[in-house]
């Protein structure tokens, strides 16, 4: 089906924290309009409420203000059921931490979203199976994440978020906890991933992912303060544009 | 460990039951419970000999009663009559459940005495070596009592208007027997729900309640069997009319048996008295016999309470390890700060088992209390003897023992908790990853397979094994007592149908009473345990639960799967509790074939339990999924 307007569409988002003298405004009304296939990468400092934003737009935390449309349907108004079922179909999720279960194994981890969708087993074992496959993992799918190294752990994480097929994937510093090989490795699969045409919204302090972006949006407290169209082509010399291959 | 070290870990210890009043609270009610209950079961150690002692003081009790029975052989169709003494029996087994009683003395024996017996033989006895002082010998008549629609046997002792020096019966309402006139013994007026004015019918004789009263010369009803013997009928009352109407009662069938009651020089003897006299065509029982006759009632509550209070003490560590463990999960911080700046595994581990010790001698002194208080509403000895056992004393023993029983309960529950949690690496510890879950593939598959909230429970019950135990334990320990409640009802609603007994049993009551306060106080422990439980659960899970709430889990399904959780473990809990709860009922009574409650009771019972234990679970879990998932995934990083 073809889209005309945006994917992901913000308008005035506004997220508060405490009152009074207390008063912490992690988003600041906040516009962004996020097309199908684009990845956006959003940078700053820490604390400049790049993480806020991307809890906002995932339905993980509730906007003080502000309308926010995911595939034409009002986030903003949702209940936390209908939120629930929009992160279960249309919106996946990596984080920095990987936030992989501990006793469950790569496969496993990767089958969970599809059974919260009520997928049979079946279906949710061989969707994982495709799915390690593609970020290069199927041997590993019978390990516990203790046993991956970071980089591994990051990928399974990867490919739990796209278990149900989500439209819009958002990462939260997908390589802040990861060494310069595993880096340049999820930097591959997240540009594979942008080449088949998914949609990210990337969150990050590193430049050399926000280089492989479509579209770079710089934050600082809580505001966007300049955002920057970048050339599409990092897909052929990602760790030479990236810095780091020679 | 240096006086510095002893103060810091009071400090610490201190410090951390200040932060957690609520939980340092709960574990002191779990403690406390346990205590109490082993403080009252202490408490009935002897408490009916005081009263039986005031009641010999006030009637001149005898120390030796002897009987004559004189009866004509029964018809071969001749049937028990109805009566409360039958409320032993059961419908399967008429006589099968009676008890023997000590060294087989009573005062009519089991059997018929010859005919050719005369009461020249009492009267024989009445002058034997140590006899100091005799009354009697009495008729007895048998008869079939009738008032307020109940029919029920008893034994009519005929007296003199005049008071006599041996065996003078206490009134305690009313006076004393006339003509037409009867005395009733007190604990059978209160079974019968008779009252002075009253009018009752004996074999079709008609006569007023003049008086009740109490006695030592006969065990208080329903106990009297192990005077009077199984002949003509079991367990009869006790009734005083005069001679004459006492005579003039008896039928050819049932004549006159003869009763003697005998006050020795040495009272201490009188067990060797009887012995000596075994040989003779008579029936001799002493008072130190029914003083163990009226202990019975007393007896089987001691039992119950001292079953029910290792129930208790069993469920208060289940209690204790649940809080423990799901304190060590939310402070496995705290631990890995201490740890950073120095402390010891030992000092940590110190520090854990000082608070929770600290509590159990303050729940031991709380029990000790509560256990001296509320002893006499339960060890108030039966309605036939004066007097009640009156506030017992606290001996060194009962405060060495439930000292001893509450800080073993803190031990047991603590020790490996605190070992555990001070063996943490700091590094773990700091990043809030207390204890690494267990992984049980069977169950994952499994869980597969099933609606979101059991994928979600039954993921949850397997990553903690022992706590899941913990909590089925608590559960079945619970139910066993109410159902052992249930069973004790529904054996008396089964004797009254079966037309055994239409008169309340004392006995039966006494344990019911226990029963129900054991089940109330199990009950809230058990409800505590299954709060306590779902937000340890919640706690150690909540990184998991945040995340199945990131790919799509709406916070009912998180909340449901918290509670799927308690209720998995509480199942088998729950189905254990059925059968062992009716055979601690056959434990406890010993009186032949117990009978089994309603299918549709048990039931009601699995299905309550469960419930309940949803309901309960409810809050802690609907909180838990209420919580800002972004902040918790956060968390991790703060």
């Amino acid at each position: 089906m073809t889209r005309f307007g945006p994917l992901l569409s913000a308008r005035g988002l506004r997220r508060e924290y405490g009152t009074g003298l207390g008063l912490v405004r992690a988003v600041n009304g906040v516009d962004l309009d996020v097309a199908a296939g684009e990845t956006v990468a959003v940078m700053g400092p820490s604390g400049c409420g790049k993480s806020s934003l991307l809890h906002l737009l995932g339905g993980l935390e509730r906007l003080s203000a502000g309308e926010l449309r995911l595939a034409d349907q009002r986030m903003d108004a949702m209940s936390e059921k209908s939120l629930a079922q929009l992160r279960r179909t249309a919106i996946g999720f990596v984080f920095q931490a990987f936030h992989l279960v501990e006793e469950l194994t790569a496969a496993e981890n990767v089958e969970l979203p599809a059974l919260l969708a009520g997928r049979s087993p079946r279906a949710a074992r061989e969707r994982a199976s495709e799915l390690l496959e593609r970020v290069g993992l199927s041997d590993r799918a019978s390990h516990l994440p203790s046993a991956l190294s970071g980089g591994q752990r990051q990928r399974v994480a990867i490919a739990r978020a796209l278990s149900n097929e989500p439209e819009l994937v958002l990462a939260d510093e997908p390589t802040g906890n990861l060494d310069t090989a595993a880096t340049v490795d999820v930097l591959r699969l997240l540009d594979g991933l942008r080449s088949s045409g998914q949609t990210f919204v990337i969150v990050t302090h590193d430049e050399r992912i926000a280089a492989t972006a479509d579209r770079l949006i710089s934050m600082r407290d809580g505001v966007f303060v300049e955002e920057t169209r970048l050339t599409h082509g990092t897909s052929s010399g990602l760790g030479e544009l990236a810095g780091l291959e020679r | 460990m240096t006086i510095g070290r002893v103060f810091l870990v009071w400090r610490l210890a201190q410090a951390d039951l200040r932060r957690h009043p609520v939980e340092a609270a709960l574990l002191l009610l779990a403690i406390t419970a346990a205590t109490a209950t082993l403080a009252l079961g202490l408490a009935l150690h002897g408490v009916t000999s005081s009263p039986y002692q005031r009641t010999r003081a006030a009637t001149a009790g005898p120390d030796v009663v002897a009987g004559l029975l004189n009866l004509a052989p029964p018809p071969k169709n001749q049937e028990a009559a109805v009566g409360p003494g039958n409320a032993n029996r059961t419908a399967s087994g008429q006589g099968a459940a009676v008890e023997p009683r000590q060294g087989g003395e009573t005062i009519f024996g089991h059997g018929y005495a010859p005919s050719k017996t005369r009461t020249a033989d009492l009267n024989a006895l009445a002058h034997a070596p140590g006899v100091i002082g005799h009354s009697g010998p009495y008729p007895v008549a048998w008869a079939t009592l009738r008032v307020h629609g109940l029919t029920a046997d008893v034994a009519a002792e005929g007296r003199d208007p005049s008071s006599s020096s041996v065996d003078q019966p206490k009134l305690t309402q009313g006076s004393w027997v006339a003509s037409g006139e009867a005395v009733v013994e007190q604990s059978y007026a209160d079974a019968l729900g008779v009252h002075v004015g009253d009018q009752i019918t004996l074999n079709g004789h008609r006569f007023r309640v003049a008086g009740l009263a109490v006695t030592a010369a006969v065990p208080a009803y329903p106990n009297t069997e192990a005077a009077f013997g199984t002949a003509p009928f079991p367990d009869p009352g006790l009734i005083w009319l005069t001679r004459q109407d006492a005579q003039r009662i008896a039928t050819p069938a049932l004549p006159l048996s003869y009763i003697l009651n005998l006050k020795l020089r040495n009272p201490a003897a009188a067990g060797a008295f009887v012995e000596a006299r075994s040989s003779l065509p008579l029936s001799l029982i002493s008072s130190q016999t029914i003083l163990q006759q009226d202990a019975k009632l007393v007896t089987v509550e001691q039992r119950a309470l001292s079953i029910g209070s290792w129930l208790l003490g069993l469920l208060a560590v289940a209690s204790v390890a649940v809080l423990v463990g799901g304190r060590m999960a939310e402070q496995a911080r705290r631990i890995g700060l201490l740890k950073a700046v120095g402390a010891t595994p030992m000092l940590v581990a110190a520090i854990l088992l000082v608070e929770d010790l600290a509590l159990a001698l303050l729940a031991a002194a709380a029990g000790l209390a509560i256990g001296w208080l509320a002893a006499p509403l339960l060890t108030s000895p039966s309605a036939g003897l004066i007097g009640s056992a009156g506030a017992p004393s606290v001996t060194p023993t009962t405060i060495g023992l439930v000292a001893a029983v509450a800080v073993g309960v803190a031990i047991v529950a603590t020790l490996l908790p605190s070992l555990r949690a001070s063996r943490i690496s700091t590094v773990r510890a700091l990043a809030d990853a207390a204890r690494s879950p267990r992984r049980s593939k069977r169950w994952i598959a499994l869980s597969s397979r099933l609606p979101v909230p059991l994928l979600l429970g039954v993921r949850l019950a397997a990553r903690r094994p022992r706590r899941a135990i913990l909590s089925g334990f608590s559960i079945a320990i619970t139910v066993t007592t109410i159902v052992a409640l249930i069973t004790v009802h529904a054996q008396e609603m089964h004797e009254r149908v079966a037309g055994f007994s239409a008169i309340d049993n004392p006995r039966t009551d006494r344990i019911n009473h226990v029963l129900l306060v054991l089940s109330v106080v199990l009950v809230v422990l058990a409800a505590t345990n299954a709060i306590f439980i779902t937000w340890s659960t919640a706690i150690d899970a909540r990184h998991q639960l945040t995340v199945a709430r990131a790919l799509g889990a709406t916070p009912r399904q998180i909340s449901a799967g918290l509670s799927a959780a308690q209720l998995i473990s509480a199942l088998p809990g729950a189905i254990i509790g059925l059968p062992v709860g009716i055979a601690l009922v056959s434990a406890l009574t010993h009186d032949g074939p117990t009978t089994i409650p309603a299918p549709w009771a048990l039931t009601a019972v699995l299905l309550g339990t469960l419930i309940t234990i949803a309901a309960l679970t409810t809050i802690p879990a609907r909180l838990e999924a209420l919580r800002p998932a972004a902040e918790i995934l956060q968390a991790e990083f703060a």
